[in-house]
């Protein structure tokens, strides 16, 4: 039985990997659990400057979820690429280094920076709903997304997975861009777009009013889309949203994912991602299912 | 860093005030590590509520292996803590954050300190007390700390709590904002009042309390160490949601920003902009 899975040519020990903005570098959470059991590392958003993101209140709980709006605070690419890089290079997983910025230079200058370093995958952010610009003003549009895939496509050196937002009329239009741009991988969903008032105080819970909604109750929406796209397009996509167990994630391999990413769940149980790792072993021992890419639905 | 997620044990739970209660657990890991000034995080057993809840360590008893917690019920989470018994559990996280004494460093030999404590920002200052006491106790060693007993200024909207467990550490004043016990008004009404002089502040409270002691800190010279609230999601530093603004460049953020969970809570007064 091998839990090993191949995206675009790089191969993955097993085929869970962290969700980005929920994880950092993996610095804070390597003291509690083994970072060289995750397939790989998605790191926090990084920018080719700093970036200070939002004003607090940054986070709130909401039913079997929460809403975020940082804004993508990061260091800048020189400081990631001095001190993040190197740290999870102690590690024997693979490291994906989600990209951002305002406009597409930023982008691409991110992307050229890293195209010497010892990465295995880019994943590039167009769908993060806490900045004004870039962001989802790239991820909601084909005709940007086609365009912004193919000049990245142009200058990376590693595989380019297009991370996609929910938050759009229908996703497999925004799919079939990306992957006409010529996008190697393609991750979703991002959070969805929501809101918290505080009815006491009669205010919005967060500073930026409106946040991203990750956690359990965005799941059956995440598994919907990621079967919508994985019917739609030919490459590869890694499903997520709201995945706290193995059956959370079986359920996005069954819809047709090739890999799985655990965000949210991971503030809760700090070995989320582990956890979801063996649980997927031990059913496919179950099922006496030999390969990952075997999880497959039954269709009628 | 050194952390641990426990399973704990609910040793005891007692309400000490109107919606306040105290709750001793069973976690020795946490318990052997803890310092005066740093947090747990405490996960539901509701599954739906997915935050955990970071509430400072009131005191601990490292030899019996035990953390207490006192806590505010604020919402459905805290709620559902106030509901356990003895013997029940509870998963919690920690020791988290950096404490007072690991924030400021041993206090300088004769310096006069104070601790002030607002509305649930008094537990905290309950730990700082007991350590200073324990230090103090030691200096004769050479491994404590030389200085007078502190004062401790307590602020309360109307009921107190902790009041009798601070005395035996220092010289408790207190303050309410109804008067129904000590000044009538506000900490620093208290500490004019009683014309308390310090060389250094402990201070943990609510927002506004704390932009009052730093004005008053600045203005007289003294050095004060804020334990800072906000927000939080993961509580380890990861996701960046529980930051504050700073007068400097951060190392670790490359930005103005500190994390409250991870280079806190405490803070030096002038470094943070609340």
């Amino acid at each position: 039985m091998k839990l090993d899975v191949e995206l675009a040519g790089v191969r993955l020990k097993n085929p869970v990997m962290t969700a980005s903005g929920t994880f950092g570098s993996g610095m804070e959470y390597a003291g509690m659990i083994d970072l060289n059991r995750l397939g790989a590392v998605v790191t926090k958003g990084v920018s080719s400057v700093p970036w200070a993101g939002n004003p607090v209140p940054r986070v709130a709980e909401t039913a079997s979820g929460m809403l975020n709006a940082i804004g993508l605070q990061n260091p800048g690419i020189d400081v990631f690429c001095g001190r993040d890089i190197p740290f999870l290079r102690q590690y024997d997983t693979k490291i994906i280094v989600n990209v951002c910025g305002h406009t597409e230079d930023e982008y691409l200058e991110v992307v050229e920076r890293l195209a010497d370093e010892p990465v295995d995958m880019l994943e590039i952010n167009i769908s993060c709903p806490n900045v004004k610009e870039g962001g989802i003003a790239f991820g909601t549009d084909p005709m940007a997304v086609e365009r912004i895939t193919a000049a990245i496509k142009k200058k990376a050196r590693q595989p380019v997975i297009m991370k996609l937002s929910p938050n759009v009329t229908d996703i497999t239009q925004i799919a079939k861009a990306a992957e006409a741009g010529g996008a190697d991988v393609l991750s979703l969903i991002n959070t969805l777009t929501g809101m918290k008032i505080d009815i006491e105080r009669r205010r919005f819970v967060l500073a930026n009013r409106t946040g991203g909604l990750s956690g359990p109750a965005i799941h059956p929406v995440a598994v919907r889309m990621v079967y919508q796209v994985t019917h739609a397009v030919k490459i590869p996509v890694i499903g997520m949203g709201g995945i706290v167990t193995a059956e959370d994630a079986i359920e996005f391999l069954l819809a047709g994912a090739a890999a799985v990413s655990v965000g949210t769940a991971t503030f809760r149980h700090p070995d989320a991602a582990i956890r979801v790792a063996d649980g997927i072993e031990e059913y496919m021992e179950r099922h006496g299912i030999e390969s990952v890419s075997q999880i497959r639905l039954e269709e009628e | 860093m050194d952390r641990y997620m426990e399973k704990a044990a609910v040793r005891s739970q007692t309400r000490i005030a109107d919606g306040i209660f105290s709750l001793w657990l069973e976690t020795p890991k946490i318990a052997s590590l803890a310092a005066a000034g740093q947090f747990v995080n405490v996960y539901c057993n509701e599954q739906s509520r997915l935050l955990p809840r970071p509430i400072s360590i009131c005191e601990t008893d490292a030899d019996g292996g035990l953390i207490r917690l006192v806590y505010r019920v604020a919402g459905k989470g805290t709620a559902e803590f106030s509901k356990l018994g003895t013997g029940d559990t509870i998963d919690v996280l920690g020791p988290l954050g950096n404490g007072f004494i690991a924030a400021s460093g041993i206090p300088e030999e004769g310096a006069r300190l104070m601790l002030i404590g607002g509305g649930i920002g008094i537990p905290p200052m309950l730990g700082l007390a007991a350590s200073l006491f324990s230090m103090r106790a030691e200096s004769s060693t050479g491994s404590g700390i030389k200085s007078p007993r502190p004062d401790i200024v307590l602020g309360y909207r109307d009921e107190v709590f902790l009041d009798d467990d601070m005395a035996v550490f220092g010289d408790v004043y207190i303050a309410t904002e109804d008067g129904s016990k000590g000044t009538k008004g506000t900490v620093l009404d208290a500490i004019k009042e009683n014309a308390i002089r310090p060389d250094i502040i402990y201070a943990c409270g609510p927002s506004p309390m704390l932009r009052a002691i730093k004005e008053y800190a600045v203005k007289h010279g003294i050095k004060a160490w804020l334990s800072l609230e906000e927000r939080m999601a993961c509580g380890v530093g990861a996701c960046l949601g529980c930051v504050v603004r700073t007068e400097r460049t951060d190392e670790h953020s490359n930005v103005r920003n500190r994390r409250v969970c991870a280079d806190g809570p405490v803070f030096e007064a002038t470094e943070v902009i609340i």
